[in-house]
């Protein structure tokens, strides 16, 4: 079974080789005056250093510093305008459940691009095709809605949306009103149960937590529920064992994903018995890497099967972001077809074994 | 097979082997001793919608069939070779002292102890029922409803399962649920961290004893998974620290079984002769390694609180740490060190307030806090206080402490607040009298017994069969009115 999915080294160096000249561009596009955006271009004016120059390979992004998401919090959003876009309005994403500024990232095809490549990762018999789907989740002011809504769109099919505010949820578990977050739990479930009994509904995009108290109130099978897309939270493997045999009772497609405004999408592959129901999740390559570093050393991957901090890189032309620290820890595996670069396992929160971190229900 | 034992979860009585497991570990060396599943909310939450089948199936038998069968349950756990994981292991009732003391502390000759408390509630379940029900015929109870002594009577229960979210420190502490297998009410055990041992065990004697398994659930698990015990089981039993119990003290669904605050009274009338109550006075405060909240934690006197401070310190100060097999050993060792280090600085800190003095510093011949062959031990602490208003004066701590306090008489039942067991030593019929008025004893014992006594008949700490089932009034038209 290892062996069937094992990748070929020379498909290895292929997407290796891919990766570099992809990256080539995107430094060549975002550092060139004529097509870069105001914060990279006066980045490197001060970094006493060309990029353009320097960076040949995934290895010299190490030449920048860790990317630092206040940027995205404290500057204006037309700082991020690449030249060659300028006068076309753009979308404004938000990031995250917490309060306070937002951080934003502005985009314009990106989403579409990720989702469209993500529809080809959907089976028909689980997503069908010319159908309905429903999103219970954060909608707002997230990338994620437009997201949702272009996927299903893509396959033929039109969207039903719930939202769920989930910096009101962080709220009232710190400030430990669970009675409060489950009512809003309740508010927001309840809602979908109205929307699946009243509608026909095959696919289905929700928060792990949210799911499961959906399918306490009905039968999601039943209600013609044939595949769920998730995301939004740490699933260890015996929670993701809960959702398949209790949950979705084996009986319903379940596609666990891993994103974030500031990547886009990265996809998991299917689970084998020899998991053990441990997810492992592979980034949408070239447009955005992801790396499991030593966290005292960042510089440095942590070998596979260890555990290491989360870093992120997104390349595409309409964002450029090096060597993002998520808060986020993963085991490094391995590629497995049909990804020929490394993939994360298990995330979860960094340090999420030291510190009771607030995760709710988003 | 591994060697290692795995204690699975028991999802009704079946096996659930999870992907989630927690060490069980030695408290001296750290080494693993057994692996416990732990399950997610989601799993209970499941499991707790299907416990009305739990109940059914203990509905199948009848009362008197199921006090016998707690007897035979009773063999079992005492002496039978029981079911331990899911790799085919078993577990001997040596293994289950020697495991059990390794990894919560307890010597083996307290665990031993707590073995045989909890075999004697099982075999004398005849004398609790009838304790906690006041007599009520069991067909009655089997009914639900019936007329006795000329009074109709009829109940429903409150709930189809127990919860139960339980501690570590002790052992016996399981003795409490055991009424409701009988009472025909499943339950629903989150163990304590350190002592999976006890509970499982109890679970698989009264299989073995052929309680239905469905009307057993044992699941390890993390905060959110007690938290939906307590919310969904219709009635529970919680054990914690006060800001545990403070958090669910208004809530008549959850019984809250936190700090006793259990209290040796000495009147003025006896308060000459305490030389003669020394032992008892020491055995309230030390026996089961100071562990349980029947343990008296303070000393309540008149006159010659000093003296008896003193004595005191004589007796227990110079008690150390034993090996786990020496059957003189008092004390017990803390399954988490951190635990120990927040008590001994807990108490160093009170010392810091004027109005109190810890006596045993003298005869210990060393620090409260020691390690002994890789275990973290407190040693026994005696602290004299000039008042209740003194903050070391009305602690309770999860080793062998107690404050002795100087309080008048008429003074003492204003002053020592909730007290789960007390035992007064005095023959002053106007004190007794307000001993028995006052609403703030869970359990007392008038003359020298000690406030670790257990009365099967009587129970404290609150009623299992009221709390499990509810008097209701019920009308039935008679057979010749149409058979209803």
């Amino acid at each position: 079974m290892e062996s069937s999915l094992a990748v070929d080294p020379g498909a290895t160096q292929a997407a290796q080789a891919a990766l570099d000249a992809h990256l080539r561009d995107i430094i060549q596009w975002h550092f060139s005056p004529e097509t870069g955006c105001p914060v990279w271009l006066e980045w490197a004016g001060q970094a006493g250093w060309d990029p353009r120059r320097e960076v040949r390979t995934v290895a010299d992004l190490q030449r920048f510093p860790h990317f630092q998401d206040e940027w995205l919090r404290d500057r204006q959003p037309e700082v991020w305008v690449p030249r060659a876009y300028q006068g076309r309005p753009f979308n404004i994403f938000e990031t995250g459940g917490t309060t306070g500024m937002p951080k934003q990232r502005i985009g314009w095809e990106d989403y579409k691009v990720d989702y469209s490549e993500f529809s080809t990762k959907l089976a028909d018999e689980h997503f069908p095709r010319q159908h309905y789907w429903l999103m219970m989740g954060p909608t707002g002011p997230r990338r994620l809605r437009l997201a949702i809504e272009h996927l299903a769109n893509v396959r033929g099919s039109s969207c039903y949306f719930i939202d769920l505010d989930p910096r009101w949820v962080k709220k009232m578990i710190a400030e430990k009103r669970s009675d409060a977050a489950r009512a809003y739990m309740d508010h927001v479930v309840e809602q979908a149960v109205t929307i699946l009994k009243h509608r026909r509904v095959s696919g289905l995009f929700t928060t792990p937590k949210l799911l499961e108290a959906l399918a306490e109130k009905l039968d999601l099978y039943a209600a013609g529920i044939r595949g769920v897309f998730c995301g939004g939270t740490t699933m260890t493997p015996q929670y993701i064992r809960f959702v398949v045999e209790e949950v979705l009772e084996g009986r319903i497609g379940f596609y666990p994903t891993y994103g974030n405004t500031l990547m886009g999408l990265a996809a998991s592959v299917p689970l084998r018995p020899e998991d053990h129901y441990s997810i492992t999740y592979y980034a949408p390559q070239p447009r955005a890497v992801l790396r499991v570093v030593d966290p005292a050393n960042t510089g440095r991957l942590v070998e596979y099967g260890a555990w290491g901090r989360v870093e992120l890189t997104t390349m595409t032309k309409e964002f450029f972001m090096p060597r993002f620290l998520e808060r986020d820890e993963a085991i490094r595996r391995p590629p497995r077809a049909p990804y020929a670069w490394d993939g994360v396992g298990d995330v979860r929160p960094f340090g999420a074994l030291e510190k009771n971190i607030v995760e709710g229900v988003y | 097979m591994s060697e290692l034992p795995h204690i699975p979860a028991l999802r009704r009585g079946r096996a659930y082997e999870s992907l989630d497991q927690l060490p069980v570990r030695d408290h001296r060396t750290g080494e693993v001793k057994a692996t416990v599943s732990t399950v997610n909310a989601g799993v209970l939450r499941k499991d707790l919608a299907r416990m009305g089948e739990g109940r059914a199936a203990l509905k199948r038998f009848t009362t008197a069939e199921l006090v016998a069968l707690c007897g035979r349950a009773a063999g079992h756990f005492l002496d039978g070779t029981l079911p331990l994981g899911t790799g085919g292991q078993t577990q001997s009732p040596a293994q289950y002292v020697q495991t059990l003391a390794t990894t919560s502390g307890l010597p083996w000759v307290l665990v031993r102890r707590n073995m045989r408390k909890i075999h004697a509630a099982l075999t004398a379940m005849d004398v609790v029922l009838r304790g906690l029900t006041r007599g009520i015929a069991w067909d009655i109870l089997d009914r639900g409803y019936g007329e006795q002594d000329g009074l109709r009577l009829s109940f429903h229960p409150a709930t189809q399962a127990l919860g139960l979210v339980m501690p570590s420190n002790s052992p016996a502490v399981n003795s409490l649920w055991l009424p409701a297998i009988p009472l025909k009410v499943p339950v629903v055990i989150k163990p304590g961290r350190d002592e999976p041992w006890t509970p499982y065990r109890l679970v698989q004697a009264f299989i073995a004893a052929g309680a239905p398994p469905e009307a057993f659930g044992f699941y390890p698990t993390d905060h959110e998974g007690a938290a939906e015990i307590l919310r969904l089981c219709g009635r529970a039993l919680v054990f914690g620290d006060q800001s545990t119990t403070a958090q669910y003290a208004r809530n008549p669904a959850i019984q809250v079984h936190g700090p006793g605050f259990s209290k040796v009274l000495i009147g003025a009338d006896q308060s000459e002769r305490w030389p003669e109550f020394l032992e008892l006075l020491a055995g309230t405060i030390a026996d089961n390694g100071g562990r349980s909240c029947i343990n008296a934690s303070a000393i309540v006197v008149p006159s010659h609180a000093a003296e008896i401070a003193e004595a005191l310190a004589r007796r227990l100060g110079p008690v150390q740490p034993a090996k786990p097999e020496d059957p003189q050993a008092q004390l017990a060792g803390f399954a988490n060190p951190k635990m120990a280090e927040g008590i001994d600085a807990a108490i160093e800190a009170g010392l810091q307030t004027p109005g109190a003095r810890e006596v045993t510093a003298a005869h210990r011949g060393g620090p409260r806090r020691v390690v002994f062959e890789g275990g973290t031990y407190l040693r026994p602490t005696i602290v004299l206080c000039d008042s209740f208003a003194h903050p070391l004066a009305n602690r309770e701590f999860l080793f062998p402490y107690a404050s002795v306090v100087t309080v008048p008489q008429p003074d003492m039942l204003q002053q020592i607040g909730p007290s789960l067991a007390v035992t007064a030593l005095t023959k002053d019929p106007a004190f007794i009298e307000q001993l028995l008025e006052c609403p703030l004893i869970e359990r007392l014992n008038l003359g020298p017994i000690s406030t670790m006594n257990v009365a099967w008949d009587q129970p404290h700490e609150g009623n299992m069969f009221e709390f499990l089932y509810q008097r209701r009034s019920l009308e039935r038209a008679d057979a010749r009115s149409g058979g209803w």
